[in-house]
């Protein structure tokens, strides 16, 4: 039975993506103010849900799909909920919140999987990888929007075209400040997220690596996200190249997570992970 | 009766040396408001001076008088024959008076629709109206209300939105691409009215610092003066680009004076940062193939005035919506001004006294059951004579005072007394705004 917590929390990211759409379209900040209050409702009871989910499995929730893709739009929520906190970027929760409900929605339609976990699992090791690891994800996220957003932008500018879009989203300063802020913070977690990773199969299956699907996309989508920091940081790299590739990473990225654990054998994938 | 009438000019029905006449001088609404306080038939008086209007708002009794005497107060003023006058005036009665005020306030009926100065020019006009002594209870009322559809106007709508002139259309794209141009420098090439106003608002959003580059070096000596800028030579524009971050261009040269080549050469040095060319000249300065580099972005006249002009279709859009919040509240003023005549406040007052005198009656029916009915009778004269007596005076009080320029004041007192219908209703309305 579907949790009344997580449905709870799907519920309210839907009316905040509701919201967040009609902010965007209509600017009231009042729309606002509620879609967010509500966003921020719903990141409490989701919250809620995944304690409760660890207590009951005695480990983090993560080990299936319809898991995975649920922490990682409270992932999502948590790092825009930091970040309009700090840098109050209105319009980015446009963009993140119906992307957050969008995840829950597919989350909730996977079928559960069984409540029992191998003792493999159930390790601090596992909650310190993924929480890393997905964190990570959700700030090259919200750099991957920034992107967007940036090449939205930018192409009206160039063009002379100032469409709808042009007074709604924020200066081409800021979007590229915020992407290269969001991969700033967020390579470091992924980068811890994979050497906790590799600790944990040290410890729990004796080895550092094993060439695994899952290692070795991580590893080439670590490498582009490095090139890409190498570009921005010596090369001087800024606005619309840095947008573009950050899209690119981000794709390497998605495909790791999602392509990896459902088309590729190995023992990130989710079926041996629910094999018993 | 009171009537409300505006009498005036504007952009559109006069010409400008008219409204200069009128407008010459500064002290002209103070001696046109004493003027109209010694008339006997304006009870209240308005008078608006800007460059693009002129506005008489009376409040009297005698439609025709107070428009005669009006409209001869103006050519007074402007020292022009009444002939001349009449045919640049516009006569609105009532509630069209009400509603031009409305959207006057809120520049609706502005040469820029949008332009925000009006509304502070009839405050100051109000202003002025209340130490001349020459505002009452409508005239308060309307403006104050004028005020508030103003501010709806701004809120709800977006017709103060964008930039509707080509210097501000520049700044407003330069914040777009830098987000803040605190410590953002600009170079000034070549001289030039439109160019120099779009340094100055770059100067005034917080540029940090301007170089002006001239054919002949004195000539930007000269502008850099006006700007405490620095003065640089032509020669040295190609490394000045390196350094610069908004290039605003305008010289007299028939060729263009920076090229693809040279942008490019420049951007490597640059490590990408944005570089913004607003581009005035006729013909253009800078090779429009510039705007195909990566982080610069070209914009010539005819990109902002493209800019400027889908700007004002949107105002124009805005308007419409605007023009829905003005017919609400002209409506709403309309039931105010209709409880302000004197029969129904007297009749509203009876009613009231009445069904107080039956709600109590009633009350005391059972006790009074025992009586014959011609105790009964006694008893109901009884009261109502208390009750007439009682609101004999005030009604008399109010009666005389009907014909002078203070009854509103009256009336609206003894509505807030008694608490007669309509007062009511705008408390509540107070308290629904409040929430």
């Amino acid at each position: 039975m579907t949790s009344p917590w997580f449905s709870l929390a799907l519920g309210l990211y839907l009316v905040a993506a509701g919201g967040f759409t009609v902010f965007i379209i209509r600017q009231h900040p009042w729309v606002f103010r509620y879609s967010y209050w509500i966003l921020v409702a719903g990141f409490v009871f989701h919250t809620v849900f995944l304690g409760h989910g660890y207590y009951r499995l005695g480990t983090a929730p993560v080990l299936d799909l319809r898991s995975a893709l649920s922490f990682f739009a409270w992932c999502l929520a948590g790092v825009y909920l930091v970040a309009q906190v700090r840098f109050k970027l209105r319009v980015l929760g446009s963009f993140v919140a119906p992307l957050a409900a969008f995840l829950m929605s597919i989350s909730s339609a996977v079928p559960l999987a069984a409540d029992t976990v191998k003792p493999l699992f159930k390790s601090i090791w596992l909650t310190v990888h993924v929480g890393t690891v997905f964190t990570g994800d959700a700030l090259l996220c919200i750099a991957f929007l920034a992107g967007v957003m940036y090449l939205i932008q930018e192409g009206q500018i160039k063009k002379k075209r100032l469409g709808s879009m042009y007074s709604r989203l924020p200066s081409l300063a800021t979007l590229d400040s915020i992407n290269y802020h969001a991969i700033i913070y967020g390579f470091p977690f992924l980068t811890v997220g994979m050497i906790s990773g590799s600790i944990y199969a040290q410890v729990a299956l004796g080895h550092y690596w094993q060439w695994d699907p899952k290692e070795v996309w991580s590893l080439i989508s670590w490498l582009f996200y490095a090139a890409l920091l190498h570009q921005r940081l010596a090369v001087g790299w800024q606005g619309k190249n840095a947008a573009v590739l950050s899209i690119v990473c981000f794709g390497t990225l998605i495909f790791t997570f999602v392509g990896v654990s459902l088309f590729m054998e190995g023992y990130h994938s989710f079926s041996s992970m629910g094999a018993r | 009766m009171h009537h409300i009438i505006v009498i005036g000019m504007n952009h559109k029905t006069a010409p400008v040396e008219l409204r200069e006449r009128l407008g010459a001088d500064a002290d002209n609404p103070r001696k046109a408001l004493a003027w109209m306080r010694n008339l006997e038939v304006i009870r209240e008086g308005f008078f608006l001076s800007t460059c693009n209007r002129v506005e008489a708002l009376v409040v009297t009794d005698e439609i025709d008088a107070a428009r005669g005497s009006v409209v001869s107060l103006m050519a007074r003023l402007g020292r022009v024959r009444t002939d001349d006058l009449m045919p640049c005036l516009y006569v609105f009665e009532q509630m069209n008076a009400v509603r031009h005020i409305f959207k006057v306030a809120s520049s609706l009926d502005s040469m820029v629709v949008g332009e925000p100065q009006i509304l502070g020019q009839i405050k100051d006009a109000y202003g002025l109206a209340t130490r001349e002594k020459t505002s009452g209870v409508i005239l308060n009322r309307l403006m104050h209300r004028a005020f508030h559809v103003a501010k709806r106007v701004r809120s709800e709508t977006e017709i103060c939105g964008s930039a509707v002139s080509i210097s501000y259309a520049a700044v407003e794209l330069a914040r777009k691409i830098f987000h803040l141009l605190e410590g953002k420098k600009v170079l000034l090439l070549g001289a030039g009215e439109m160019a120099e106003l779009a340094a100055r608002h770059l100067l005034s959003h917080g540029v940090s610092s301007l170089m002006v580059a001239n054919r002949t070096f004195e000539r930007a000596v000269e502008v850099a003066g006006r700007f405490q800028a620095t003065p640089v030579s032509f020669d040295e524009i190609g490394s000045i680009l390196t350094h610069v971050d908004i290039v605003i261009t305008s010289t007299a040269s028939p060729n263009y004076v920076i090229t693809r080549d040279e942008v490019k050469h420049c951007l490597r040095k640059r490590r990408n940062r944005p570089l913004f060319f607003i581009d005035i000249a006729v013909p253009r300065d800078v090779e429009p193939r510039v705007n195909d580099l990566g982080n610069v972005y070209l914009y010539d006249i005819d990109d902002l005035k493209g800019v400027v002009a889908l700007n004002l279709a949107q105002r124009k859009e805005e308007a419409v919506k605007a023009g829905r919040i003005v017919e609400q509240e002209v409506g709403k003023f309309e039931k105010w001004l209709k409880t302000l005549a004197v029969v129904p406040t007297i009749v509203s007052l009876r009613e009231k006294a009445e069904s107080i005198i039956q709600a109590e009656y009633a009350k005391s029916r059972s006790a009074l059951e025992p009586l014959s009915a011609a105790q009964h009778e006694a008893v109901e004269t009884l009261i109502r004579s208390i009750v007439d007596k009682v609101l004999n005076d005030p009604i008399v009080f109010l009666k005389e005072r009907s014909a002078r320029p203070t009854v509103n004041t009256y009336l609206d007192l003894t509505k807030r007394l008694f608490q007669l219908n309509g007062v009511a209703s705008e408390g509540e309305e107070k308290a629904g705004r409040g929430k």
